[in-house]
């Protein structure tokens, strides 16, 4: 008996040896690649909606299939754990050649010398089908003072108005269209209108407020940073707190908006919303996907374009694609990138995604540019995307996570005022940000 | 008073502690339950401002989604043989060590009881780049061996801890009346000790096992080939950015993947008993 026990033993160790050793010490993320051998490179992707990893896999495949002399492995990662994951193998050497990820997460990796400088390795046809605006969000100091493009921008995400239609219709108002939206003071008026008993007009969901309200701001010229002779504080003056003004208005002031769903997280209110609790949901692009999915039957919704203040200027970041610096065959990944993200290839990632393509050529496809679902509405508000104003702040994910999400929870939650969160936002945030600049 | 009516007594007397074994397996098997109701939704009735327990429309296409789109039966595979061998590794290690410290006093047992201690407060995240580089200088990266290493060192300190425990607990009367009767040390192991401390073994099987099975940040940096990646790497596939997730894939793959380590727990908890050393020292 014991000895079988032993015997049991020894054979689980000796499996776990032998099962599944893949590639084991390879140093780099990519094999060497033999005379005659294909090139190997191992691309890293972040895609997780069922249609968005099917385009991802298609495309590979269609790849691997007329490029036999490279060949690409897909590797799927996930938002939450990409930069955990990423800070291990740039340290240890074995990032993959191609990663996907956004743009706040180049910066750092940038500074820090693990990304290949693509600027002037792009394409000319890549180059020229992505607006200058798009690649702004991509470019960034290399952490000695010259600056540089570390990926190409593919994906970017706009802020609309999910709404249901019977109720929409029911409140007699005047339906915006891209060319002509609501401004911020028509949309409070319609609120208010849709507001009937325990029905509210919108809904907030306010878990992570700061890239949201950061976002929206732009509508009248908020920022938020400024950066003078170098340095960069936070600013919030009449500009910035307009949007942050309106949004609390709604809550305590017209009490148009469902104050349960100020604690949710974006897709939280879907129920509620789907129960005609509230008739309007601002939310990004993406979260149609789900409200197109989960909706019961018969339930009619409507894509609103971006609301208007000054401009309907909105921050924005993208999903981007980069080399490793370590990566043994830089041409190869840039050949794949330039190939992965080509006019109709971002077209269906776009779709697989429910996001925005930053190609010219992809946003003009007739996929997305149909009525269904909200996609002409979706795609045309991507004319009002810039970059985001943060997007180059060092020290900004600090300042997100200790300063403004707390300040903001609580001055949405009523507990303190305005002036206050100016304060808090600039007076705190401003400790946080100068250590990042010493 | 009679027999029947002091059984009816102590059965009504019962009653309260059933209703609260009742409670207390209800409060157990709730996140079990709620699982496996949410992998046979459809999207739409996810949604539901009201949640129902049961489906009105049962639907397996989360299983197939999730079959279809990811090797789970693979991972799964890879993960049980890295959990099996984490955990026999673990106990053949901590085991013979566990007894030492135990029985013999002294400044060294002292120092290494400390150390095993110290190792314990040592955030993770501190030193998961120094030790990539470790392994991949032994060309460890990529391979579930790496992964079993790495499990092993980071459950020895706590599986020592838990063996240590279990050999005090073995009186040292049994080993001085083996050796009275002429047994060595060896044998006084073998023979009287360990078959003593097998719910020991068994309790720290299970928790070396069940820490491997869940492990998923350092089985995150260490694994990057499709082909060696295990359960935990698999099931975060379903998630999305700031915790959006597909809710019933993601359901349909725990729940399978909560099937191994039932199974486990099932045929090794027999040997979960106690009281194999009441009255071994009396009279």
């Amino acid at each position: 008996m014991r000895m079988k026990s032993a015997l049991a033993a020894a054979a689980i160790v000796a499996l776990a040896a032998g099962c599944g050793s893949g590639g084991g010490g390879d140093k780099g993320g990519s094999a060497a690649g033999k005379p005659g051998e294909p090139v190997k490179l191992n691309f890293l992707s972040l895609a997780w909606q069922k249609e968005s990893v099917a385009a991802n896999k298609q495309i590979v495949d269609e790849w691997n299939k007329a490029n036999p002399t490279i060949q690409v492995t897909y590797v799927q990662g996930s938002w939450d754990n990409v930069n955990d994951q990423l800070v291990t193998q740039f340290a240890g050497g074995t990032a993959p050649d191609v990663i996907h990820n956004d743009s706040p997460a180049l910066s750092g990796f940038a500074s820090d010398g693990y990304l290949l400088d693509l600027s002037d390795k792009l394409p000319a046809e890549l180059k020229s089908d992505i607006p200058q605006k798009s690649w702004d969000t991509v470019t960034f100091d290399d952490g000695k003072g010259k600056q540089g493009v570390y990926g190409v921008p593919f994906l970017q995400e706009s802020q609309v108005i999910i709404a249901n239609k019977k109720l929409l219709d029911a409140a007699g108002v005047r339906i915006p269209t891209p060319d002509n939206p609501w401004t911020w003071d028509e949309f409070s008026e319609a609120a208010k209108k849709m507001t009937k008993g325990d029905k509210f007009g919108v809904a907030w969901p306010m878990k992570s407020p700061v890239n949201k309200t950061l976002n929206l701001a732009l509508n009248f010229g908020g920022t938020f940073f400024q950066t003078v002779d170098g340095k960069t504080t936070v600013k919030v003056g009449p500009e910035e707190k307009q949007v942050l003004q309106r949004i609390h208005d709604q809550l305590y002031k017209d009490q148009s908006a469902d104050p349960a769903a100020l604690g949710q997280g974006t897709a939280d209110p879907l129920p509620a919303f789907f129960n005609g609790k509230f008739a309007m949901l601002p939310a990004g692009v993406y979260l149609r996907q789900q409200v197109a999915e989960q909706a019961p039957k018969g339930f009619e919704w409507v894509t609103l374009p971006p609301l208007k203040g000054t401009t309907s200027d909105q921050g924005a970041v993208s999903q981007t694609l980069s080399v490793a610096q370590d990566s043994k065959h830089p041409d190869e990944a840039l050949k794949f990138i330039s190939y992965f993200l080509n006019p109709t290839n971002q077209a269906k990632l776009a779709k697989g995604d429910w996001l925005l393509p930053t190609s010219v050529k992809a946003a003009s496809d007739p996929s997305m540019t149909t009525k269904e679902n909200g996609w002409d509405v979706a795609t045309a508000s991507a004319k009002n995307l810039v970059v985001a104003p943060f997007l180059k702040v060092n020290g900004f994910d600090e300042w997100k996570s200790k300063v403004a999400t707390p300040a903001l929870q609580e001055y949405f939650a009523n507990k303190i005022s305005i002036d206050d969160v100016a304060k808090k936002l600039v007076d705190d945030g401003n400790k946080v940000l100068e250590r990042y600049q010493r | 008073m009679t027999v029947t009516t002091r059984g009816k007594a102590a059965g009504l007397r019962r009653v309260p502690q059933y209703l609260a074994l009742l409670a207390y397996v209800v409060f157990l098997a709730f996140p079990l339950l709620w699982l496996l109701s949410t992998a046979l939704k459809t999207p739409r009735e996810m949604a539901l401002a009201d949640p129902t327990w049961i489906p009105r429309e049962p639907t397996l296409a989360n299983f197939a989604d999730a079959f279809g789109e990811q090797d789970l039966v693979g991972a799964a595979t890879r993960s049980l043989v890295v959990a099996l061998a984490s955990s026999v590794v673990t106990v053949v290690i901590s085991l013979p060590a566990a007894y030492a410290m135990a029985r013999y006093r002294g400044l060294v047992n002292r120092i290494a009881i400390g150390w095993v201690l110290v190792s314990q407060v040592f955030p993770f995240i501190l030193i998961i780049i120094p030790l990539f580089m470790i392994l991949r200088d032994m060309e460890l990266v990529n391979t579930l061996p790496g992964l079993v290493v790495v499990h092993v060192t980071f459950t020895l300190p706590f599986a020592l801890w838990m063996l240590q425990g279990y050999v005090r607990a073995v009186p040292a009367e049994l080993e001085e009346a083996a050796a009275m009767d002429g047994a060595g040390r060896i044998r006084t192991i073998i023979g009287v000790v360990a078959p003593l401390l097998a719910p020991g073994v068994v309790a720290t099987l299970l928790f070396a096992f069940i820490s491997s099975w869940n492990e998923f940040l350092f089985a995150l940096v260490i694994l990057q080939d499709p082909d060696v990646m295990t359960l935990p790497l698999t099931l975060v596939r379903f998630t999305g950015p700031e915790g959006v997730a597909r809710l019933g894939p993601l359901a349909a793959a725990s729940l399978m993947a909560t099937i191994p380590s039932l199974i486990f727990f099932a045929i090794i908890q027999r040997r979960l008993k106690s009281g194999l050393m009441a009255g071994a020292v009396k009279g």
